[in-house]
Order: structure tokens, then C-alpha cells, then sequence
């Protein structure tokens, strides 16, 4: 079996990268942790990688905007490399922090999406809030969401609202398939706050490109890779299944 | 060529990307003035250099302004603005930390070398924010809001524009003053005690008398004066803050007996060591690996691993700035867990808040104190951001409302490291470099150690402003990866020894680690924020985010490129050398040379004395009421089980707004109507009331660890304490839990200490914690200790902590204590304000505890499981009998744990057995009915209780256990009451639910 190795890239303020190691560890893939500078320096590295993958946290401490600073690092000198990547059928991840950078460097939604009509801006209550979340899967087909109809994980951010310029975009960004994770209630109505816990328009929790193969998210897989990390998991019998931990083994299955 | 200017003015596009806006303009409408219709917040960046309109007007487009969600302009200049709408601008003022400033700063510039251009055209950046206002009536309803909700004039300067005037704004960035060296000596050895005791206060020395003769004399042998360098040196090695002289003082003590009636002479030698470290060495607990030597206690966590866990006070700060007091609150303790042997790795914080209600009446705050709403905001807000960007959980703690916290609110932030087993001993050695590395040093929290060794006044908001400073999580972040780095080397840790850089700065830190061998430091080579430092502000600087390192020659190189790379500034400042002298010098000046023995050993010790009786000798102490709530209880003596309640003789007016209003209601409630409205009441109480809107604001999962969150069961109850696994790769735990019960010093101080350490342990046992695994850290936060009587207080807390821990078989691993929390007022203000002139904070023990579990799947929540499984109530009594009974209950509780007989576990605390009750049905959503004897329908039924547990089993389990049962849960939504005949008392846990979430949901 081909091993898959995962470039995980982390700046000042990153602080999810050891988990985010861990999910793909613990799915069989073989990560390695890069500081975006390093990768600055010497960006053909991503060529020996299959993923490449931006984890959560505050780059930058979110100062200005969030992932706004590490997009600018990404977009200014590593874009082309990124590119190839996809192009060579190779998978990009983003979570939390790592959606942020990935929109606001213009690698999400892709497609035909105008590279300025859609951001992720602070929550429409203005405040960070932490909380488990449901969520639908719009893209089956995603490398990340393949035999899930639903999937459960925390969000923890101040910046989550996915939202565009225009009611327009919103439209195309859900025909041509961006919408890759929806918030959902947990008995399964349209979800108003606090199921979607951000005011993201048409509840998107996560987004992809028309591949399926670039994917960022708000929600966090890597802190549900235990059964012990669900908040109901004293309620329930005993499982060995984690949503989070599920959706790295998806993602390494597919590109084994 | 004049300087040129740039401000850009970012906007949200519309309100419905303007978060800030809205939560202000709530604000606005909860501070009395409903008829402001709008608020729009803007970010302002001020920039100075060359850069050209259009260049500025693209990277504006590109890097400041979000294209979909806001719009901005480009003005030359940095006051030409004209607003519409009449506005309030705010800026930092001059020389406070402004992490964004720095990276937009940064991010410009990279963006201006990428393309070739000068980055030099970007010489400087400054931000600020401006809120536009509709529908104020006036100006001066302006400036109340500027100075109420949005500038905090110690650290911010407001601009109020428009209605009838506008505050000229600056035209230009400030400048920092130039700095010419002089040295300077303080002219001591011919004072008097008048004129020692003067030098102390304005000198802001807080010195007594017997330590400034202490220090005259030892000049006077030298045939010197200090220099000013020195005496600060000495000032901050020998504060309160830093050495504890008060807890470590000799006391004679005559009083009431500990725990027992009767009266009795004690004399310790050392208090702490005669208490609080007795019982670490007679629990005899050989998983103790480092105690009371480092900035963290350490215990075992397996084979290859220990947990360290510290826990701070940051009162004074966080009284002047709740804000940037709470941040750098935990930023401090998540550094002395950096600090901790050669560095733990963070991976969980704590945080406990004592405050006065946020509904305090606003006209009757005295001047200097800010409205407690506000404390709380801020001290939330704080701990959020530093936290959450430090990536880090904050998975544990409480908030504590008493009015009496009014002036000095409490603080209290802990945090827990994972440190290899082989990185606990650190050491020094004679030729090491001492390394500075981190966040620059500044001209801020200068004399934060002394300060907060000092009873607050009215005047210390202007005087000690320079005390408090903001912080910049992301530095920190740097510095923890790059420390890692280091320790993990390969060939081993690139240092001998590390510590933080907090209170009394460079000369604690240095003084500290060179405490054995001396050092000798350049002060100049300190890299520093801005020019115009004096060599004796850079000494004593409490600038945020800096570790000192002492760093072997033969690995500086590496240590060094690890730092450069991880973007974190490291600088040489000096070597340790094995003299026993700390020598500074400034520029090739020597403004400083200390014995180091004299440093560390000068201080001259305390002898005290102290008393202390009860107020109403043979009252049953609060810690004996715990045996009355089973269901076979004699009702005799549960009609006269009185109420936990403050007396507060000496607090004239305080009991507005109190914490727990149920004390008002009439003292027989026996009627079920009674009991129905009293649940209520009791689950509105702010103590009691749920605190999800601040836990929901803390990232309490980062880090992928989490096992027991603060929140339970679909209903989200409050957990009793917090499971995370420390290694992802075990299924080990470590659980945190705390004891917080100072209304119970109004009684006794003994007793509130009993029943802290009592909390704190049930706490962790709800979870699934073994108590012969589990270690506990005590914070003392106390009045002012100036009298026998005051002193008497600490000793009977000390003893209270020291005998539960014994008897309950756990050591304390670490400490802190903050001794000067009071409020001193002008007379005249005091009697119009219906207030003590002096006002003090209950005694207060924190106890947080910490405990090693072998299997996360193990642990139990409270939230209620399954309907047809029994309550069943496992209590002892803790009294003058001794904790025989109480400790043989904790430990079956966690044996039935342990074997998996127990579903749910829930600790009986604030609020008494029937808000336990209620609190299990909100987690879970379903129903218990209930059976208590209606003679027992009483206040009793509210009464806080030490060694209470409300167990759910099978009925079988129960019954085997032999445990006395209350009642069943069931699938019906509804608490129910029943006694022996009549009408039940029932509530639904919709009406439970909303009345105790109302208080805080409305917090904004």
C-alpha cells in the first residue's frame, strides 16, 4: 500500500497542528510539519507530498483579519506550487484557521466563483463561541466525506460567517457544488441559531472546489478522533467510531 | 522633509457585518440610555512614511479591507477626518503594547519587499477604532460612553468628534523621549523611620519599617548608598507578591481550637511550613515529583511523564484593567508552566472569578472602581483572547459573586503543562549566557510585584496606570514553540535552566536563577520596544511574553537559530558567574552590585501575633450541616440548620444586589408554594445561575484532549471538574476540579478552608478521580493581615486547608497568596456612598485540585442517564468528630465509580441538594421524583454540604451499596417532590432551565 504523506503547514499562532498530526497519523497517513517560512524558502518541497494541509489556530494572532496574514504569505509565494498540486490530483485541507487562509488567498471556492465574491468573516453574534455542531454532507463525493450522511464536531472560532457579495454568488456557490458541509438541527429542521453557530448564509459550514479535492472547513475533525471526545459519549454504548477520525481515514483510503 | 502621514479607515458595508457595532450599541442601551439608535465601529490604521496615495490605496485593497464584507478609504494625514454622524475615536495611548500595529506593520512591508519596492516606505503603524453614533442626545452623553464602554483612559485615550466640538486629534506619532545616562543613588543611611518609612511609599518600595532599617543598615556597613537599581532589586526580591513573608512569618497564636471547642496557644515557627507544607510531607505521596521548588508543582502522570500544575492571582491588574489584567493574568501563569523545570507544555488552563454582581447600582460606585458588569466583561474577554489564541483549552472554573469584591475582584488562572519525566531538574551553571528572549521590553508593568503587595486606593488608577499592560498571546505562542524546540533537541535541552519573566521582571528572573551562583548583566544589550528607557526601568520592566534562559557556550549558536527561526527575538544580556555577586551595568557603567546572600536571605523574618474567637461561640460550624438532607435526617436538627450566610457586621450597605438573594426570603419555608418559588430564586442566584455564556466564549477543545467538558448532557449542566488526556496517545486522564466557599469564612475561616479542600476533591471524585491520586494547590486571597485579629483569619485557614488535607490524604503541590485586598476611600465619599471606608474581600481559599485517572473511559458525568435508575445520596459528616467518615465516603464513592456502578455523579454544593437535584434533570432532560418527609421541605434543602454526593445506579446497585435512596429518574420533564402524604411539589425542567440560565444569558 502507497503511504500517503501530508505536509502540514503551521505559522506563529498555529495551535492545532499536533492534532491535526495525530487525525492523520492515526488514519495511516505519514505527516510531516513544515513552519511557512521554511516552505517560503523552498517551496517545490510540496512536490513529495499528496495533501497538503492548513490546521486551526490564530495565525498571526488573527491581527487584521483572520488567516488574512498567512494568505498573504501563501498567495505572494506559493500559489503555483499549491496549483500543481491540485492539478496532479492532490488533496488540500483546511480547518478552521486553514478555511480562512484558503478562501482569503482565493484557493477556495475556486471554480468559476470570482476570486473576491465570498469571505469568511466574524460571527454574526460578534463573539467566539465554542459548541458541538451537526452537520448534513452536500458532497458525498469529497475524498474527506465519502459513507457519511451526517457528521458531528465542535467549532470553536470568532470568525466562522461564510458569507458572499452577493445573493448571485450564493446561488452559484450551491450549483456548481461548493457546498460541501451544511449545519443542520440535531432533529433535522433548517438550522437557525445556534445550530448554525456563526449566521454563515445558507447555514455552509464547509466549502470546496469543484473537485471535491480542495476542502476547508470551520468545524474541527481533529478534536473528535477519540469516542471520549464527544460530549454525549457518556450517554451512549460504547463505540470505536469518531466522526473526525473518519473523515482522515476517508481521505487516506482515497488517496492510497 | 516633514514626516507623512496615512490614515485608512476600514468600514463594514452594512450592519449586518458589524458584530462590534451591535454588542456596543447594547451596551450603550444597558448603561440607561435606550435612545441611541446605532452604533458603527470602524478600524482605523495610522501610518507613517513615504508611500504614495495609490500604492497605499492597493495593498489597503488587498491586505487591510475583507472585499465582500467592508469598504475603506485612504486620507493623507492623521486628523482630517470628518464624520457625519458625532463619533468616539479610540487609541492606545503611547508606548502600549499594539500586537496588530506590529503585524500589520510587518505584512506591509513583506508585501512591499516582495514586489521590489522600499519597505522602508512603511515607517511605523499605530491603530485605532472609531465608533460612529446616531441618536445620542448629547455630547457629553458621549464622553459618558467613551469613558464607560469603550476607552479605558489607563491604557486608551478616547477622542469624542461632533456635537458641539470635536478633541483635536494628533497630527503626528508620539515621540519617545531621548535617554541620556546618569546614575543615581538614594540617599538612606542618614533617614530616620520617618524618613525611611516615606522613601518606602514614595518610592513605591511598600517596605516596612523593619525592612528598610534592615537595608539601611546593611549600607551603612558597606559605607554606601544604594544605588536606585538596588534598592528596586531588593524592594521586588523581599515584596509580598514575590517571597510570602507574611504566610512564612513566626506566629504566636491564641484562640479558638481548630475544629474542636475549646480555646489554645500555638506557636508556629513558619505558618506555611508548619501547615500547608506539613501535610504535602505527611501524605507521604511518593507520585510527588517537584513541589513548592519551581514555578509549578509537578506530579507523576506515568512511566515517562509528569503534569505540572500552577495556579495565579492577577487582582490588582485586573482591578485597573479587567481586560489586559486577565490576559496578561494567564499569559503569566501559562509562562511559569513555559518555566516550569526546563519547560512543560501547556495543555489546559483553568480560570476563577470572585466579583461583585454585575447589577451592582451604578451610582453607587466609588471613584476609581470600575462598575463590576464591566470587571466581568473585561476579565471574560481577557481570559478568551489570550487563551483561545494561545491555543490552549480553558476547561475548569467558577465565578464567585459577593459585593464585597466590589474594589478588588479576584482573578485567579491556572494552568496545567505535560513535562517529560527528564526535564524536571534545571540548574545554572557558572559561564551560562543569560538569554532574554520573547517580546521587547518596555516601559510597562513597572512595579507590578510591589504594587500588588499594596492595599489599592482611589488614587492608584493614575499612579500605578504603567502597571498594567496588555498582552500579545502570539508572542507567546512563538516563544513556547521555540522553547520546545530547544528542550527536544536532539543530544539533549540547548539550556541548563529557564524561568518567566513576570512580576519584578529582569531583576527577578535574573536574581532568581542566579540566586546560588551570581551573574553579571549589560543592560543596554536588552533589546527594547523604544529609545529613552532608563537602565533601572529596563531592570525592573514587567513587559509581557519574555523568558529568561541560561544557556551553556557550546550551545548558544544552536539555541539562538532555533529562536531567529521560530521568529521569537533572543538576545545575550550578561553571564552567570559563581562570585555570589548580581552586578549590573549599564553601557560599561556598574549601576548595580548585590551580595546575593543579602538579596535572598536579608529579609528580615516576621514574628507575629495573631487571635481569633468566633462571633457566636457554639453556632454549629456550616461544614456540620452536611448530614442533614438524608431522608432519615432528624428533623430536629434540620428545622435548625441556619443558612451559609455572610454576616457583614462590618460592611455597612453592602448587602445591595446580593449574590445569593434567596438569603431575604422568610425563614420557614416549609409550604410547598415556598419551596417552589425558593428553587427558583435559588437557581436565578448568580452563584448558582448557569455560566454558559462565559464558557461558551473559551475554547475548551483545542488540543483534540477533551473528555469531560464544563458543559454536560444535552441540557449542558455544570460539569463538576474537567477529564483531558494529556498524550493523545494514552487513554489516561488527568481530572481539575476547585473549592471555592468563602461566604463560609463570615463564620469561620477554619471551616471555610475544610470545606474547600472537601469541594474540591468531591469535585474531581464526581468525575471518576482516585482522591489517593490526587494533589491540590491552595490560593490565598485575603484582606489586609495588619492586625491580630486579620492575622488570626490566615492562620485559621492554613490550619483548616492543612488538617483536611492530612486526614483526606492529599498534598499540597504548589501555591500563591495575595494579602492586601482592600480599598481605601476618602471619608467623605465613603458616607455618601453608604460604604466602609475601608473595603474588604471575605477571606478567600481557592483549592484547585488535580488527579491522575487510568482510563479516560471510565469517567461519569452528571447529567441523569436512564429512566427507572435510582438517586441514591452518599454523605458524611465533616464536623469537630473528626474526617474518619468523610474520608471513608469519598473513597467509596470513587470505588462505586471506579467499578462502573455509578451513571451519573453530582456533588452537592452551592444552592444545597434540591438545585443538585435540579441541575441533573436540566443536563439530561429527563424528570426524578423525589421523596423527602415534608418535615424536611426547609431552608435545609438549600443548605451547601461538605461530603455530599447525589449518586445515580440501578436499584440493585443501591441496594447493594447499601446507600440511602432518594428517589427514581424519570421519562416525565418534570422534577417532583413527594413526602408522606399530600400534594407533591413539582416543577418542569423548562421553568428549572429558564430561571437558571436567565441571569448571564443577557450578559451581550
Amino acid at each position: 500500500m502507497a503511504t500517503v504523506k501530508v505536509l502540514v503547514v503551521r505559522a506563529p499562532g498555529t495551535n492545532c497542528d499536533e492534532e491535526t498530526m495525530h487525525g492523520w497519523r492515526l488514519a495511516g497517513a505519514v505527516p510531516t510539519l513544515v513552519h511557512l517560512e521554511r516552505w517560503i524558502e523552498r517551496p517545490s518541497l510540496l512536490r513529495d507530498y499528496v495533501i497538503l494541509t492548513f490546521p486551526g489556530g490564530f495565525s498571526y494572532g488573527d491581527d487584521i483579519a483572520a488567516g488574512k496574514v498567512f494568505a498573504a504569505g501563501l498567495s505572494g509565494f506559493l500559489l503555483d506550487e499549491v496549483r500543481a498540486l491540485i492539478e496532479r490530483g492532490g488533496g488540500v485541507l483546511g480547518i478552521c484557521n486553514g478555511l480562512q487562509v484558503l478562501v482569503k488567498a482565493g484557493l477556495l471556492p475556486g471554480g468559476s466563483i470570482p476570486q473576491r465574491a465570498v469571505t469568511v468573516t466574524h460571527n454574526a453574534s460578534g463573539k467566539f463561541e465554542a459548541r458541538w455542531v451537526r452537520m448534513k454532507v452536500c458532497r458525498a463525493d469529497c475524498p474527506y466525506l465519502a459513507g457519511n450522511a451526517y457528521t458531528e464536531m465542535p467549532v470553536e472560532h470568532g470568525e466562522g460567517r461564510v458569507v458572499t457579495d452577493s445573493d448571485a454568488t450564493l446561488a452559484q456557490l450551491e450549483s456548481a457544488g461548493h457546498v460541501a458541509l451544511r449545519y443542520v438541527h440535531p432533529a433535522g429542521e433548517a438550522a437557525a441559531y445556534p445550530a448554525n453557530p456563526n449566521g454563515s448564509f445558507n447555514d455552509i459550514a464547509g466549502l470546496c472546489d469543484p473537485t471535491g479535492r480542495v476542502m476547508g472547513l470551520m468545524p474541527h475533525p481533529d478534536r473528535h478522533l477519540d469516542p471520549t471526545n464527544h460530549p454525549l459519549w457518556t450517554r451512549r454504548p460504547p463505540t470505536d467510531v469518531a466522526d473526525g477520525l473518519r473523515f482522515f481515514k476517508n481521505a487516506v483510503r482515497y488517496w492510497t | 522633509m516633514a514626516d507623512r502621514y496615512w490614515t485608512v479607515c476600514i468600514r463594514p458595508r452594512d450592519a449586518r457585518f458589524d458584530g462590534t457595532g451591535g454588542s456596543v450599541l447594547a451596551d450603550v442601551h444597558q448603561l440607561g440610555l435606550p435612545h441611541v439608535e446605532g452604533v458603527r465601529c470602524q478600524r482605523l490604521y495610522f501610518l507613517k512614511g513615504a508611500i504614495d496615495h495609490r500604492r497605499l490605496t492597493e495593498l489597503a485593497a488587498s491586505l487591510l479591507a475583507d472585499p465582500v464584507t467592508e469598504s475603506f478609504d485612504v486620507l493623507e494625514g492623521l486628523d482630517r477626518r470628518r464624520e457625519s454622524a458625532p463619533s468616539v475615536e479610540v487609541h492606545y495611548q503611547p508606548g502600549v503594547m499594539d500586537p496588530v500595529a506590529l503585524t500589520t506593520l510587518r505584512t506591509l512591508r513583506r508585501a512591499l519587499a516582495a514586489r521590489g519596492e522600499d519597505a522602508n516606505a512603511v515607517e511605523d503603524v499605530r491603530t485605532g477604532r472609531r465608533f460612529a453614533m446616531t441618536g445620542a442626545r448629547s455630547r457629553d452623553e458621549l464622553v459618558h460612553i467613551a469613558r464607560r464602554l469603550l476607552a479605558n483612559e489607563c491604557i486608551e485615550r478616547a477622542y469624542v468628534r461632533g456635537m458641539g466640538g470635536d478633541d483635536p486629534l494628533p497630527d503626528r506619532f508620539p515621540q519617545p523621549p531621548q535617554y541620556t545616562f546618569a546614575l543615581r543613588h538614594v540617599l538612606l543611611r542618614d533617614l530616620d523611620d520617618a524618613g525611611l518609612t516615606k522613601l518606602s511609599r514614595e518610592g513605591h518600595l511598600f517596605l516596612s519599617l523593619d525592612e528598610m532599617r534592615a537595608i539601611q543598615a546593611h549600607y551603612s556597613a558597606l559605607k554606601r548608598e544604594p544605588t536606585d537599581i538596588e534598592l528596586e532589586t531588593l524592594a521586588q526580591t523581599w515584596s509580598e507578591h514575590c517571597v510570602h513573608k507574611t504566610l512564612k512569618s513566626a506566629i504566636d497564636y491564641e484562640g479558638d481550637d481548630f475544629g474542636r471547642p475549646g480555646r489554645v496557644r500555638v506557636r508556629f515557627d513558619n505558618l506555611l511550613k508548619d501547615t500547608i507544607v506539613r501535610a504535602t510531607r505527611d501524605t507521604g505521596r511518593d507520585w510527588c515529583l517537584s513541589v513548592f521548588v519551581d514555578n509549578a508543582g509537578v506530579i507523576a502522570f506515568d512511566d515517562d511523564y509528569g503534569v505540572a500544575f500552577k495556579v495565579e492571582t492577577h487582582n490588582h491588574p485586573s482591578a485597573i484593567e479587567p481586560y489586559g489584567g486577565a490576559a496578561t493574568g494567564i499569559g503569566g501563569c501559562i509562562r511559569d508552566i513555559m518555566g516550569c523545570g526546563l519547560g512543560a507544555r501547556p495543555i489546559a488552563s483553568t480560570d476563577v472569578f470572585c466579583l461583585a454582581p454585575p447589577d451592582y447600582p451604578a451610582e453607587r460606585l466609588p471613584t476609581g472602581v470600575l462598575h463590576p458588569r464591566r470587571v466581568l466583561k473585561g476579565v471574560v474577554a481577557g481570559v478568551r483572547d489570550y487563551g483561545n489564541r494561545m491555543g490552549i483549552p480553558t476547561v475548569n472554573g467558577a465565578i464567585h459573586f459577593d459585593p464585597r469584591y466590589l474594589a478588588n475582584p479576584l482573578v485567579f488562572c491556572g494552568c496545567v503543562g505535560l513535562i517529560p519525566r527528564n526535564r524536571i531538574e534545571k540548574s545554572a551553571r557558572p559561564g551560562d549566557f543569560v538569554v532574554v528572549a520573547g517580546g521587547r521590553t518596555g516601559r510597562d508593568g513597572i512595579h507590578g510585584a510591589t504594587f500588588s503587595s499594596a492595599e489599592l486606593e482611589t488614587t492608584h488608577v493614575d499612579e500605578f496606570s504603567h502597571a498594567v499592560q496588555i498582552g500579545n498571546a502570539v508572542e507567546e505562542k512563538k516563544v513556547l514553540d521555540a522553547l520546545l524546540r530547544a528542550r527536544d533537541a536532539e543530544g539533549g535541552c540547548l539550556y541548563s535552566a529557564v524561568t518567566d519573566c513576570g512580576a519584578g521582571g529582569l531583576s527577578s528572573a535574573v536574581g532568581e536563577m542566579g540566586a546560588e551562583l551570581g551573574a553579571e548583566v549589560d543592560l543596554e544589550k536588552v533589546p527594547l520596544k523604544y529609545s529613552g528607557l532608563r537602565y533601572d526601568e529596563i531592570w525592573i520592566s514587567e513587559a509581557q511574553e519574555r523568558m529568561v534562559f541560561a544557556v551553556p557556550p557550546r550551545q548558544i549558536e544552536r539555541f539562538l537559530s532555533i529562536f531567529a527561526e521560530e521568529e521569537v527575538e533572543a538576545a545575550v544580556i550578561g553571564r552567570f558567574t559563581g562570585d555570589g555577586r548580581l552586578r549590573v551595568r549599564y553601557d560599561g557603567h556598574g549601576v548595580g552590585d548585590l551580595d546575593v546572600h543579602f538579596l535572598h536571605e536579608g529579609l528580615p523574618r516576621m514574628k507575629r501575633r495573631a487571635t481569633w474567637s468566633a462571633s457566636k461561640p457554639g453556632e454549629p460550624s456550616i461544614a456540620t450541616e452536611s448530614g442533614d438532607l438524608r431522608e432519615n435526617a432528624d428533623p430536629q436538627r434540620t428545622q435548625r440548620a441556619p443558612r451559609a450566610q455572610s454576616e457583614q457586621k462590618e460592611q455597612p450597605g453592602l448587602g445591595v444586589g446580593r449574590a445569593t438573594p434567596a438569603e431575604g426570603s422568610p425563614p420557614n419555608a416549609d409550604a410547598a408554594d415556598g419551596l417552589r418559588e425558593r428553587l427558583l430564586a435559588e437557581l436565578r442566584s448568580l452563584n448558582v445561575a448557569s455560566k454558559e455564556w462565559v464558557i461558551r466564549q473559551y475554547d475548551h477543545e483545542v488540543q483534540g484532549r477533551s473528555v469531560v467538558k464544563p458543559l454536560c448532557g444535552p441540557g449542558f449542566g455544570p460539569s463538576d471538574a474537567a477529564v483531558l488526556r494529556p498524550r493523545l496517545d494514552s487513554l489516561r486522564a488527568v481530572a481539575l476540579g476547585c473549592g471555592l466557599c468563602p461566604q463560609a469564612s463570615d463564620r469561620d475561616p477554619y471551616w471555610m478552608a475544610v470545606l474547600a479542600v472537601d469541594e474540591a476533591l468531591r469535585n474531581v471524585i464526581c468525575v471518576g478521580a482516585d482522591p489517593r491520586h490526587t494533589a491540590i494547590l491552595d490560593n490565598f486571597c485575603w484582606p489586609k493581615c495588619d492586625n491580630e485579629l486579620a492575622l488570626g483569619t490566615l492562620v485559621r485557614a492554613c490550619r483548616g486547608a492543612a488538617d483536611a488535607a492530612i486526614a483526606l490524604g492529599l498534598p499540597f503541590i504548589s501555591g500563591k497568596d495575595s494579602l492586601s485586598n482592600e480599598f481605601s476611600m476618602d471619608p467623605q465619599e465613603a458616607k455618601r456612598l453608604g460604604l466602609p471606608q475601608r473595603l474588604a474581600i471575605p477571606p478567600t481559599l481557592l483549592i484547585s485540585a488535580i488527579s491522575v485517572l487510568v482510563d479516560a473511559r471510565r469517567c461519569v458525568t452528571m447529567d441523569l442517564k436512564s429512566p427507572g435508575n435510582v438517586i441514591a445520596l452518599a454523605s458524611a459528616p465533616v464536623d469537630s468528630r473528626g474526617f474518619e467518615a468523610a474520608l471513608s465516603m469519598h473513597q467509596r464513592v470513587a470505588s462505586l465509580i471506579a467499578a462502573g456502578r455509578i451513571r451519573g455523579a453530582h456533588d452537592v454544593s452551592d444552592g444545597g441538594l434540591l438545585v443538585a437535584l435540579a441541575e441533573m434533570s436540566i443536563a439530561s432532560g429527563l424528570g426524578l421524583e423525589i421523596h423527602v418527609k415534608e418535615s424536611a421541605w426547609s431552608a435545609a434543602l438549600f443548605a451547601p454540604a461538605a461530603t455530599s454526593y447525589l449518586l445515580e445506579m440501578t436499584a440493585a446497585d443501591a441496594a447493594a451499596a447499601e446507600l440511602p435512596v432518594l428517589g427514581q429518574v424519570t421519562d416525565s420533564p418534570h422534577l417532583k417532590l413527594t413526602g408522606a402524604s399530600g400534594e407533591p411539589c413539582a416543577w418542569s425542567i423548562h421553568e428549572l432551565a429558564s430561571a437558571w440560565r436567565a441571569p448571564l444569558d443577557g450578559m451581550g
